[in-house]
């Protein structure tokens, strides 16, 4: 039942601080951070139950809870949480709680309304997380979205509705093909069992063709890719985070894309595993198109935001990249990758709101010189700039080195050029570090340094990078379990399910 | 663990790092010296007891000291590990004790500059990754503080960020740092390929077991080694981050750019000697690049105005004689000259800002003059070390650099030796020109004008510096002469201290030595001391004796001249051929048309966004919550469609 409180406790808490929030605006808030911690030490909690009976019990679920909706379609509430469910939902809360904290000050109007879709939103992304029955599954993808749109919409900046509707348009349209491929792979496992069900570990093992593989596989495939942001449908990506409220951009950077990711392992490696190793040259190929790609770009940004949403495409190149090289090093490379990128990009992103707050701008050019003015805010931006770039050390670079190393094995020339990336990762990262906050100051900005709110959050952000810099073994000991299962039927098995 | 204390070596200069660049500001500037100062001397004393305890009879000749595992996946392992040896031992000495030196010398220099608390903090950062960098046991800790140094080189020579002159070689020196990385990464990746490990001593063990292991793939990972440490070692091709890098603050181009940081891919190479060994080919690509960027950079620096920038161009050539002595297998005198480099350019580097400062920020030899009389003991401790590099016995510069030709001539590569020895003598020639101008002719009244160079705008007349920054002047010149002693030759009368001692790490001295004579030997350095002379001689009748008749050649020669006053257009050619065309591919034809145009016109035609966007932007807008309600059933009516239709289409293809 605790999963099901994870879910319950972020839906009543939207609903409560909504209500407060006719009272008190401040109310609002602490109902909101009151209700991501709770959930953060539930998390954290399962995670020490888990460590501390890891030798004796092998079991790979570590709690389930699983009982009867709609029986007559098979569809159950399902949820389990396992390795890599954990690790996304600790982020998920970990940066839920610096969205709301860094836009304590930035919302001043709606605010209840606004926590309420934040609290959806990441009560979305808790379910998507942790369903195992896809149906469900399906709808949680949903639940995410809707509050998502609001978020950009209403609290975005100037064009928020040609940005949200983007957004929406193509998640909605790739998650719609995903819906189609469920409810068909749902048929076709009670075409040849006699059993009408939508749970995960039941269709495991359904028995298809390959050319069905392939179409189904297609049909998720859509909506991950679409929301990895894989190129070329990353195009929704630059608007929406852009045009988003700092809340909504760290959300959208930090865990959003992860669903997309998540996806890819959890469901597309061990459903469909024969399709996965043949697309797999193809999809590599996109993802390091997407580095580079994103990286090229980002250089050529001339706002802020905008910059460092082409660097998450750069990012989540990696990641496919990861998933798809067919070995465990690059996929436990990607899955710490999504972890640091959460984190690295959701600060980058802070740190142009806050730029923001001051400043009104977002562009590049009207900074300069901000370290004079605000050195501490600099430093910060130094420090996730550097990450960004991949510096040894920090998380990114443990991310990206494993991908690599692992995508090695499978593909030598793609491996080379992705390397590139990080070359280009360091024209974007020094860009960054020098138009904003190096040089002269030629606008003679006098802004107030980071109040000790904004630097809790930063600073937290880079002690999270700075551990799984140096210290990711429990993130790679707490994935592993997770991530050799799905491999398992997708690359080291060469027997194809009939 | 009785050798435990050595975590402390790196860590401590990190503690310092951040305290003085948390709090820092708000201190006064004795306090951040002296943290700096500590942070950085005690480490100095562990290096000392280290030493005492391998130098003693008996003592180790290697120490292991394996910490917690950094990352650890299926078949593959890192740690956090360090090994001393007697190489790394050496380096640390260098780096400690010169880095403490040039500590202290930058708290009288940096005295009256804004943000000395940041300069601290970055100095102390630097020794954090340059230690790392040296006690490194594997390749991937090695690359953390490879990169690590490239950071805090970056900050440092952007120490001025408000000159945008300061901030853009910075990221100049990162970027091209960076590419060289890139090398070192795949190279890293072809090693766990083949060696399924990092660890030096697995890495090389496994490659001395194999003598059949010749070429191939170990000519690969030794180029991508050289490429990594050719940006690094600022070599032909990615030497051009250097000169532009003493924008930073000049104890910084003592420490960073003369002493450790570039000798980073020197240290690595020899560190990776067994490997270079099986690639024959490898080798040679060294061995001339080092000659080739040894006299390109010497012919630079024969024109250059400004004292710092002759210094730098010195210091690339000067790298190229170790990659030299690295490319004819002579690591013993690579090492060796890393060393003496080390002390006499650091102190060139010094002694250059003492005059800079005493003359209130003027970098351009053309105003200076004249200056022997007014800064005494900048003088005399320069001319020890102008007197060092040029070669001349038996200061510290001439045994390294000779070991390094005699081991080139002996190992059969006269072309080589030939640039090298062209090379001396252009060294000596653009040294004492240095000396000539900066110190002897006339003097001039400095102009108060500081638009390049450090911000030193507070010249109250012509002054010695404080002792503060005279005593490592004093000590590094008195290292920059007797510094050589532990490398006399056997020709000589000396016994070659340096060699047996690194001969652990580096093997025995090779068979050519033994089959080359002492004459032969005694006849190569008489040679060499010979060109060096006559490139003080050229350096003294055209800059003291007669000084204008050069100017009267360099007319004649303009073509010439311009072409090495403007360093070759090397920067305007890679500027031409490479980062202009990659902007305008990505400014011009990626952002403008391809994502613009192609990508988000066709994503937005897909879905309708303009038309859709008006509408929604409408009812959103409104805040009306029905409008919500009708996008559910909207969404739920789409789903249900979608089931009927997908039953159906699904249900009968199969």
């Amino acid at each position: 039942m605790i999963l099901l409180d994870l879910i319950l406790i972020l839906v009543t808490g939207g609903i409560a601080s909504w209500i407060a929030a006719r009272r008190s605006a401040m109310v609002a808030r602490w109902i909101t951070l009151a209700s991501l911690l709770v959930n953060l030490i539930l998390g954290i909690g399962i995670w020490i139950a888990h460590l501390g009976r890891s030798q004796s019990n092998p079991a790979r679920w570590f709690v389930q809870c699983n009982f009867n909706w709609i029986p007559q379609f098979g569809i159950r509430i399902h949820l389990a949480i396992d390795g890599l469910s954990l690790a996304l939902l600790l982020l998920t809360y970990f940066l839920g709680i610096m969205a709301v904290l860094s836009s304590w000050r930035e919302i001043r109007e709606r605010v209840g309304f606004f926590h309420f879709n934040l609290l959806w939103v990441l009560a979305g992304i808790t379910g998507v997380f942790l369903a195992m029955d896809v149906f469900l599954f399906y709808l949680f993808w949903e639940l995410m979205l809707v509050p998502m749109y609001f978020l950009i919409g209403i609290w975005g900046h100037e064009r928020r509705i040609y940005a949200a509707t983007k957004f929406f348009l193509f998640t909605q349209l790739s998650g719609l093909l995903m819906l189609i491929a469920i409810i068909a792979l749902a048929i076709l496992h009670h075409q040849s069992t006699g059993i009408f069900t939508f749970d995960y570990e039941q269709l495991l093992k359904t028995a298809l063709s390959p050319r069905a593989a392939r179409l189904l596989m297609i049909g998720f495939l859509a909506a991950f890719l679409v929301k990895l942001p894989a190129f070329p449908f990353h195009t929704w990506l630059p608007d929406a985070h852009t045009e988003a409220p700092t809340a909504g951009s760290v959300i959208l950077a930090g865990l959003l894309l992860k669903t997309g990711a998540y996806g890819l392992i959890r469901f597309v490696l061990p459903l469909f595993p024969g399709p996965s190793r043949e697309l797999a040259p193809i999809l590599m190929s996109i993802g390091v198109a997407g580095i580079l790609y994103g990286a090229v770009l980002a250089v050529g940004q001339t706002d802020l935001k905008r910059l460092v949403a082409y660097t998450s495409v750069s990012h989540m190149g990696f990641v496919l990249l990861g998933v798809f090289a067919g070995n465990e090093i690059a996929l436990e490379g990607a899955v710490v990758q999504m972890i640091s990128h959460g984190i690295s990009t959701g600060a980058l992103f802070i740190l142009a709101g806050l730029l923001q707050e001051r400043m009104h701008t977002r562009e590049i050019a009207a900074m300069g010189g901000l370290w004079e003015t605000m050195p501490a805010l600099s430093g910060a931006g130094m420090v996730f700039a550097m990450a960004s770039l991949g510096l040894p050390g920090l998380g990114d670079f443990v991310g990206e080195f494993l991908v690599l190393l692992g995508a090695y094995r499978a593909n030598v020339p793609l491996t080379v050029v992705a390397s590139l990336g990080l070359l280009a990762a360091t024209l974007y990262g020094l860009r960054v570090a020098q138009n904003a906050f190096q040089g002269s100051n030629p606008h003679h900005w006098k802004l107030p340094d980071m109040l000790p709110r904004e630097w809790m959050v930063l600073g937290l952000m880079m002690v999270g990078l700075l551990w799984i810099g140096l210290y990711p073994q429990p993130i790679l000991n707490t994935v592993r379990p997770s991530l050799a299962a799905a491999q398992q039927s997708a690359f080291t098995q060469e027997i194809v399910r009939r | 663990m009785e050798f435990s204390y050595l975590w402390w070596i790196p860590l401590l200069p990190f503690a310092g790092f951040l305290i003085n660049g948390l709090v820092g500001r708000k201190f006064p500037r004795t306090v951040v010296a002296a943290i700096a100062l500590l942070f950085t001397a005690v480490p100095f004393g562990l290096v000392l007891k280290l030493a005492s305890t391998m130098f003693a009879s008996g003592g180790p000749e290697q120490i292991s000291l394996a910490g917690a595992p950094w990352i650890s996946v299926s078949g593959f392992t890192v740690n956090f590990a360090f090994n001393v040896d007697h190489l790394t031992l050496l380096m640390l000495l260098i780096v400690t004790g010169v880095g403490f030196l040039i500590h202290l010398y930058a708290t009288g220099y940096m005295a009256h500059e804004e943000g000395y608390w940041r300069f601290f903090a970055y100095l102390n950062l630097f020794m954090f990754f340059m230690l790392v960098l040296v006690l490194a046991a594997n390749f991937l800790l090695l690359f953390v503080g490879w990169e690590g140094v490239g950071l805090a080189s970056y900050l440092l020579i952007g120490f001025y960020f408000k000159k945008d002159s300061a901030a853009n070689a910075g990221k100049k020196a990162f970027i091209v740092n960076r590419i060289g990385d890139f090398g070192f990464l795949l190279a890293m990746f072809l090693i766990i390929a083949q060696f399924h490990t990092l660890n030096f001593t697995e890495v090389f063990a496994q490659i001395a077991a194999h003598p059949e292991w010749q070429g191939g793939m170990m000519t690969a990972i030794a180029l991508l080694l050289v490429l990594g440490a050719t940006g690094k070692s600022a070599q032909i091709p990615l030497y051009v981050w250097l000169p532009d890098a003493m924008e930073g603050p000049t104890p910084v181009s003592a420490l960073i750019h003369a002493a450790t940081m570039v000798t980073a891919g020197i240290y690595m190479v020899a560190r990776s000697h067994v490997l270079f060994a099986h690639s024959p080919t490898a080798l040679s690509v060294v061995a001339v690049i080092g000659a080739l960027t040894a006299i390109f950079a010497a012919s630079i620096g024969l024109v250059q105005n400004d004292i710092k920038r002759v210094l730098a161009y010195s210091t690339v050539s000067q790298l190229g004689y170790m990659f030299l002595a690295c490319g004819v297998a002579a690591y013993t005198g690579a090492i060796f000259h890393l060393m003496t480099h080390a002390f006499f350019k650091a102190l060139l580097f010094l002694a250059a800002g003492s005059v800079i400062h005493a003359i209130g920020g003027e970098q351009d030899m053309r105003a200076m003059g004249g200056l022997r009389k007014k800064i005494p003991v900048t003088f005399w401790t320069m001319t020890v070390g102008v007197i060092a590099i040029a070669g001349a016995p038996p200061l510290a510069g001439f045994f390294s650099k000779d070991e390094i030709l005699y081991q080139t001539f002996a190992s059969g590569h006269v072309v080589l030796w030939a640039i090298g020895l062209v090379t001396a003598g252009m060294t000596s020639f653009y040294m004492f020109r240095l000396w000539f101008k900066t110190f002897f002719g006339e003097f001039q009244e400095p102009a108060h004008d500081t638009h390049h160079g450090d911000d030193h705008s507070h010249a109250h007349g012509v002054h010695e510096s404080p002792a503060i920054m005279t005593i490592p002047l004093a000590i590094l010149a008195v290292l920059s002469i007797v510094g050589g002693w532990v490398g006399i030759p056997k020709a000589f009368g000396g016994s070659m201290e340096i060699e047996h001692f690194l001969s652990p790490v580096f093997g025995e001295p090779a068979a050519v030595a033994a089959t080359a004579s002492h004459p032969s030997e005694f006849g190569l350095a008489a040679v060499s001391v010979l060109v060096a002379a006559i490139g003080f001689i050229f350096a003294y009748v055209f800059y003291y004796k007669k000084p204008g008749t050069l100017g009267a050649l360099a007319e004649k020669n303009r073509g010439l001249y311009n072409v090495l006053a403007n360093k070759f257009y090397i920067d305007e050619i890679y500027n031409g051929l490479i980062v202009v065309p990659t902007l305008m591919f990505t400014r011009l034809f990626l952002a403008g048309f391809i994502d613009k145009g192609v990508v988000d016109g066709t994503g937005a035609t897909l879905g309708l966004t303009a038309k859709g966007g008006g509408y929604l932007a409408r009812k959103i807008q409104s805040g009306n919550i029905r409008s919500y309600a009708g996008w559910l059933a909207l969404g739920a009516a789409v789903l249900l469609i979608a089931m009927t239709f997908g039953l159906k289409a699904f249900g009968a293809t199969h």
